[in-house]
């Protein structure tokens, strides 16, 4: 299944840094994000965008991931040449990652 | 315990103007918040102030305050907004007009001075946090810098009697923060409270991002009345509890999905966020749904803040040229392909000097890139954008010259040809230690 049947997110922008969220629906489902959407996953399905690096934070209060990848926003929000400057969209994207269902 | 409650009337310099409206009316708030400058708007109304000495503030000022001032000094509801940008005086001295205008001459008017910092900046070689470089290396590039305050002087000027204040360059949970302390009297080291504080004033802070707002989602996260959106209304204690709610019947949600993703927004490591007053930390933050647009905020927790105040500089970095024109029907993925073939031919016979280049296809590739883009299917049209960046105005206009010619020298059917070229002001940050800034409130009339 898709990630965007268990969870919601939010893209943020800072300079040249852009931080995405992914948020489960149900907390039962927190664990499966953080087995599954790693660090290095988005970075993968990110490729040709994030040209940093990407750290992920855990909020296991909210049930919730923070991703923050550097050098993303094609030279920072006010100066870059991309249509979309903010990286608005790219929450979209990452909720197009597949994820393995636990068999239960 | 007392509370007081903190309506969000604007998220961003252009937002629409009637919530605020109905905040005033039927919120029951006791202060208006209006958050309105963004990363790079200082450095663009310094430039507008550097040509006329009256403005650079908010050009939504009039049009904004007009619409609430007879309102709130009515009811007594306190206004506290950024909308000064790089002339905060000008900005109070307009308010004052207006008052004036609605037969409201003693309102109280405060405005925040000493965010620009430009001159101890130039003092210094302070390096740029974003990229490899420093002040002295941007030169006479260098537009404006401003340092973001902290809730101190506005909480000074409410506490002073102020009705309005005004500030340039401020953290935006600030905003927020300052009718706290002003209102509960909290210690400016009581990192805790301060960090719940900033909680509240983040969540509150991009207005409709926490009522539905760039959250629906058809399907998945559904929001009814979009179109006449609430915005939100923090009820916040003494103790720094917070309960996010909004006017009843107006559009619009507020959830715990909606308050999660607006914690985490632009926030990078959840224990450190960074603040003029307080490092906040999110780490802990509970959220519970308590009644429908209820929803109850808990376990914000803060440390000490840092020694430095994060200044953005506003410099004279580029000029961009863009163009586009479009494709439709069979074969409309192929012709636009072409189309950026051709032009990125003729950009190089023609000898445009671009330091960078940029080709995409809107419809295919132009969000992400042609790797997460692969899968796509093909369209029934598409639009080619090919933009540039350049060291002047001439060179940036003939990137758009040369979309533009496609219309007669490219592939069939291009139609809606569209150009631009804009000198880029981009922003970048310094640290500067805190005691270089002196922040001031203003009043209006107390003006030589």
């Amino acid at each position: 299944m898709k990630l965007r049947e268990i969870a919601h997110s939010r893209t943020g922008d800072k300079g040249n840094t852009s931080n995405i969220s992914v948020i489960a629906y149900e907390a039962k489902d927190y664990p499966l994000l953080v087995a599954q959407v790693t660090a290095e996953r988005v970075r993968a399905h990110f490729a040709g965008v994030v040209e940093g690096s990407v750290v992920r934070y855990e909020l296991p209060r909210i049930g919730a991931l923070n991703f923050v990848m550097t050098e993303t926003l094609g030279g920072g929000v006010t100066r870059s040449l991309a249509l979309d400057a903010h990286g608005k969209s790219l929450s979209s994207a990452l909720l197009d990652l597949e994820i393995e269902a636990p068999a239960d | 315990m007392r509370t007081i409650r903190i309506g969000s009337g604007a998220g961003y310099s252009g937002d629409r103007i009637e919530p605020a409206v109905e905040l005033a009316e039927k919120g029951d708030i006791d202060y208006l918040v209006f958050e309105c400058l963004g990363e790079r708007t200082v450095a663009l109304a310094q430039q507008a102030r550097l040509k006329n000495p009256d403005t650079g503030h908010d050009p939504l000022l009039e049009e904004r305050m007009s619409a609430v001032l007879p309102l709130c000094a009515k009811k007594g509801i306190k206004i506290i907004t950024n909308m000064g940008a790089a002339n905060p005086v000008a900005a109070a001295r307009k308010t004052a007009e207006i008052a004036r205008a609605h037969g409201l001459p003693s309102l109280k008017i405060a405005a925040i001075v000493g965010d620009d910092v430009l001159d101890a900046c130039k003092q210094g070689d302070l390096p740029v946090l974003e990229f490899p470089g420093s002040m002295k290396q941007l030169g006479n590039r260098i537009v404006s810098a401003n340092a973001y305050l902290g809730a101190e002087p506005m909480a000074e000027a409410l506490s002073a009697g102020a009705d309005v204040v005004i500030t340039g360059r401020a953290s935006d949970p600030a905003l927020f923060l300052a009718p706290m302390i002003h209102a509960f009297g909290w210690a400016m080291d009581d990192w805790n409270l301060l960090g719940k504080g900033t909680v509240a004033g983040h969540l509150l802070e991009c207005a409709g991002q926490i009522t539905g707002g760039y959250f629906a989602d058809p399907g998945y996260k559904d929001v009814a009345g979009l179109a006449r959106l609430g915005f939100p209304i923090g009820e916040v204690g003494e103790d720094g509890s917070l309960v996010v709610t909004k006017v009843s019947g107006s559009g619009g949600a507020v959830t715990a999905q909606t308050c999660k993703e607006q914690l985490l927004y632009e926030v990078h490591d959840p224990k450190r966020y960074l603040q003029p007053d307080v490092t906040a930390d999110f780490s802990e933050v509970e959220i519970e749904e308590i009644a429908p647009d209820r929803v109850r905020i808990t376990g914000g927790r803060g440390t000490a803040r840092t020694d430095t105040l994060k200044v953005s500089v506003g410099y004279v970095d580029s000029f961009i040229g863009e163009g586009q024109i479009s494709y439709a029907g069979p074969g409309a993925l192929a012709r636009g392909r072409l189309a950026l073939d051709i032009v990125r031919e003729r950009l190089k016979l023609t000898g445009v000097a671009a330091s960078e280049l940029r080709f995409d296809l809107i419809g295919v590739d132009s969000l992400h890139g042609p790797q997460v883009s692969a899968q796509a299917n093909e369209p029934y049209e598409v639009r080619v954008r090919v933009s540039g960046r350049t060291e002047n105005m001439r060179e940036a206009i003939r990137i758009g010259n040369e979309v533009e010619t496609l219309y007669t020298n490219g592939p069939a059917g291009g139609g809606g040809a569209w150009k631009s070229a804009r000198e880029v002001v981009a922003v970048a940050s310094v640290l500067l230690p805190r005691e270089q800034a002196a922040p001031q409130v203003r009043f209006v009339g107390a003006e030589p």
